[in-house]
């Protein structure tokens, strides 16, 4: 029990997927203008990640082990990501429609969003079992829309607030996710 | 293996692509295609300003009939026919709306940028207190130049924001970005409709204004060298502004904080200035109405209150009608006022302007006797505005009164303005202290008259305009202070001779702060008299709303006014409203047409909705935060000086304008004067600011 949840919280803060793997940098700064649409798009993060490395999971023990084709691992899970955020966008539109309606815009962003293939692939270096990997995932989603959050918040506060012009919007985005991953740092030592 | 792994590849894929295939039969949402028809239709803005999340809610909300098909603020008209076309709906045209800033405060806040989360002025001065300078109003952030979606929003060279309003579609994401609430979006009509609140930013000049007109704005447009947008923001509230230029009062001069500096601005003259120049142009200034609402309104008596109300319909989509007893429109204005102050052509051209709107009229209509309030709305009218004025002098209650050769101060100038005007003969008396007497007095001297104005209290005490008891000093009216007329004396033919009077002495103030006049016993004197003319008071003549039985549906006075409630002016009988002399008893031009204005209003309501809105935040008095007595760092400039158009004999003897305009040059530089106030704050000399400053740190 332990394990999982020093597995949880490293997830979330120790190993947090863009202040420490510096991956999802794109949707990162993009989507954390304002706090509302950063926390549809971390929703929407953390509901398929989790999915994604689910279904790469099975794919990798059922399908590419077996053939001996560890090598094509990247690109077979392009193709099934990509293809599960079709499928999950058609499914709640039909059978969730407030999840869809507070999800649908980010769904496709997510389509080739390197934080969600990201997480799929580290579960399979680390070797785990599907229900560490859906834990896992599922927490790395939760440590991506945290980051997301909180830097939609300080970016809030510097939208009103006096800067160089040069500085105004993505750059002083890029600084204050620099100085958050320097904070992050500090968790280096939990575990 | 390179077998395989393709092999593997394109089974992954085709798996996928099949389950896809699959899924989306399965799980296929039938839209209707209409959505997808109209998002193209949309400019695809995404600014929400129909307030639908973007631009496929709004083409949700329109198939799902939520909104019409005119909802996108953004669409010009052909896309919205376009879309329309799709509903198979027609198209309503919105009145085009407009983001307004209406705060300068952030140019003149020696702290800048600094924010501190109270919500406006009027807050944040009563957290801290005592602030003149304005920290509190338009910070100068520019977070609604970022937050506008149209780039419609533009930093100017002052740090405030400026609208294009070419640009700017009124969305409102300005208005939802701004921390202080300094910018609102409105459209003409709710622009007309509002009301003074207490909320608003008001310079005391406006707050005293009756006509609640934007002075610190029209002034701005001055300064700025934009003579017509002055008119048009006079016009918002006042469409008589050659009038008032001429005779107004300026309650607002009164409330205005220069004078507690060197004199308040002369915002009559610049008023004057702007009016003048579009006179002079000869070419009325277009002015925009709502779009036809095809209801009918009787506005009963055509004088200020009556052309006031009328505009305001006219401009908010109603058809008016004005009934008038007289052979021409203007009221008092024309039966009351004299030539040499307000020419009757200069009146005319500013009353065609209203009618050109397309404002009916029926002259030498006598309300009671051809139209009553059934007979109006047996003939469509479902609102009808009672503006009959006070027509009738009041008397002197003295012994003689009824002579010959004692007449009544309105009914002397009535009489003058149809030309059927009395021989004055040598020596007139006129008796009374408010501007009907001095317009009596001066009126006489230009007649030939050696004329005395009588007055029962002192100088300080007259009702009148000052520069009009200078006025009528200098055009040679002897003035008798301290003295009330105690009996007219009549000759043998029963024609008045002389009027004996007593002196007064002034005793304690009564119950309108004035000191009262108290009788000196056995001080009577005589004084020989041609012509007495007894300009004391008026008041509404209600007769024509008696019917034959005697009984009137409608409340009224002791002092012969009628009732109405004094929010809405609605009288006692729904769709009858009223405002004007008839409700205030005699009162100022302003007030009538500021009164006009408030009763038109409720008349649109009363049209449009049934209920009249009645604000709890209506400003009433003044704000006890805007009153200053004291305004530091202002430097002294001198109050322009209303120049004389004619001179000696040419004044005395014809009725020929005596007041002019001023000049370009001056009007600029009385402009320049305007501190620019808003509620607690004004325009500091930041020259003159920095040696006290450096005075004080020494």
């Amino acid at each position: 029990m332990q394990e999982y949840f020093l597995l949880f919280i490293g997830a979330i803060f120790v190993n947090n997927i863009v202040l420490a793997q510096y991956l999802g940098n794109c949707p990162f700064i993009g989507t954390s203008k304002e706090s509302g649409v950063a926390i549809g798009m971390g929703a929407a993060v953390v509901f398929v990640a989790t999915m994604a490395a689910a279904i790469t999971w099975l794919v990798q023990a059922y399908i590419l082990v077996p053939l001996g084709l560890g090598f094509l691992q990247t690109l077979a899970f392009i193709l099934v990501i990509a293809s599960l955020v079709q499928f999950v966008e058609m499914f709640l539109k039909k059978m969730v429609p407030p999840l869809y309606k507070s999800l649908g815009i980010f769904l496709p962003l997510i389509t080739t969003n390197c934080a969600v293939m990201g997480i799929a692939l580290i579960c399979q270096r680390e070797e785990l079992d599907l229900k560490t990997t859906i834990l896992f995932s599922f927490a790395s989603g939760l440590g991506f829309m945290l980051a997301l959050v909180l830097l939609a918040g300080i970016r809030e506060r510097l939208a009103v607030r006096r800067l160089p012009i040069a500085m105004r919007g993505t750059p002083i985005g890029l600084v204050m996710a620099g100085l958050m991953s320097l904070a992050f740092f500090a968790f280096k030592g939990m575990i | 293996m390179i077998l395989t792994s393709g092999l593997t590849l394109f089974g992954i894929g085709l798996a996928a692509a099949a389950i896809l295939a699959v899924a989306s039969k399965l799980l296929y949402v039938k839209e209707d295609p209409r959505i997808a028809l109209i998002e193209d239709g949309l400019p695809g803005a995404n600014c929400g300003g129909c307030g639908y999340p973007g631009c496929s809610g709004a083409a949700a909300a329109i198939v799902a009939g939520k909104a019409p098909a005119s909802i996108c603020i953004v669409a010009d008209a052909e896309a919205k026919l376009v879309i329309a076309g799709i509903m198979g709906q027609e198209v309503i045209e919105r009145e085009p709306e407009l983001a307004i800033r209406d705060c300068s405060g952030g140019s003149r806040a020696a702290d800048l940028f600094y924010y501190e989360g109270a919500l406006d002025c009027v807050a944040a001065h009563q957290l801290y207190g005592g602030s003149k300078y304005c920290p509190d109003g338009c910070l100068g952030l520019g977070s609604c130049v970022r937050a506008c979606p149209f780039q419609a929003i533009q930093m100017g060279p002052d740090n405030l924001p400026i609208i294009d309003p070419e640009a700017c579609k009124a969305c409102g994401k300005c208005v939802d970005t701004c921390p202080r609430g300094v910018i609102h979006v409105a459209g003409m009509s709710s622009r007309l409709l509002h009301l003074n609140e207490v909320n608003d930013c008001l310079a005391p000049c406006r707050q005293k204004c009756p006509g609640q007109i934007n002075i610190p704005r029209y002034i701005e447009q001055i300064k700025a060298g934009d003579y017509d947008g002055a008119v048009m923001t006079i016009k918002e509230r006042n469409p008589l502004l050659v009038t008032c230029g001429r005779v107004c009062p300026r309650p607002c001069e009164t409330a205005c904080r220069r004078q507690y500096v060197d004199d308040s601005v002369g915002i009559n003259m610049l008023k004057r200035f702007v009016a003048d120049r579009e006179l002079n142009s000869g070419k009325h200034l277009p002015i925009p109405c709502a779009a036809d609402t095809g209801k009918k309104a009787a506005i009963i008596g055509g004088g200020p209150a009556g052309l006031s109300c009328a505009y305001f319909l006219r401009r908010l989509g109603h058809s008016p009608t004005i009934f008038e007893a007289m052979p021409a429109l203007g009221g008092q204005l024309r039966y009351g006022i004299p030539e040499y102050r307000l020419p009757k052509a200069d009146l005319d051209w500013e009353i065609q302007g209203i009618l050109d709107l397309g404002v009916d009229v029926h002259l030498n209509t006598k309300f009671g006797v051809d139209v009553t309030i059934d007979s109006l709305r047996e003939q469509g009218f479902e609102a009808i505005f009672l503006g009959l004025g006070a027509w009738t002098a009041s008397g002197m209650y003295t012994e003689g009164e009824d002579l010959d050769g004692v007449m009544g101060g309105i009914e002397f100038l009535t009489a003058h303005a149809l030309g059927q005007g009395p021989d004055v003969g040598k020596r007139v008396i006129v008796v009374g202290g408010g501007n009907t007497a001095i317009d009596a007095a001066r009126t006489s001297v230009r007649l030939g008259a050696d004329v005395t104005l009588m007055y029962r209290r002192t100088r300080k005490e007259m009702p009148a305009n000052p520069e009009e008891i200078v006025g009528a000093e200098e055009e040679g009216v002897n003035l008798k202070f301290l003295a009330a007329p105690a009996r007219v004396i009549g000759d043998e033919n029963g024609r008045a001779v002389a009027l004996e009077y007593f002196e007064m002495e002034l005793g304690e103030p009564d119950e309108s702060g004035r000191r009262r006049p108290i009788k000196k016993e056995g001080s009577e004197s005589t004084m020989e008299a041609d012509l007495i003319i007894a300009a004391i008071g008026q008041r509404p003549d209600l007769a024509c709303l008696y019917d034959d039985s005697d009984s009137c549906p409608l409340e009224t006075t002791k002092w012969q006014t009628i009732v109405a409630d004094e929010n809405t002016f609605e009288t006692a009988v729904p769709g009858v409203f009223t405002a004007g002399d008839v409700y205030t008893g005699p009162d100022l031009v302003i007030s009538a047409i500021g009164d006009g204005r408030k009763a038109a209003r409720s008349m649109h309501y009363y049209l449009t909705e049934g209920q009249i809105p009645v604000s709890k935040n209506a400003q009433k008095g003044m704000n006890p935060l805007s009153l200053f007595k004291e305004i530091d760092n202002v430097q002294h400039k001198d109050r322009a000086v209303m120049p004389h158009l004619c001179h000696g004999d040419e004044r005395t003897c014809t009725f020929n304008e005596v007041e002019g305009a001023l000049t370009e040059e001056q009007a600029l530089a009385e402009a320049d004067r305007c501190l620019r106030c808003g509620t607690v704050c004004y325009d500091q000399d930041m020259e003159a600011q920095l040696p006290l400053q450096e005075h004080a740190a020494q």
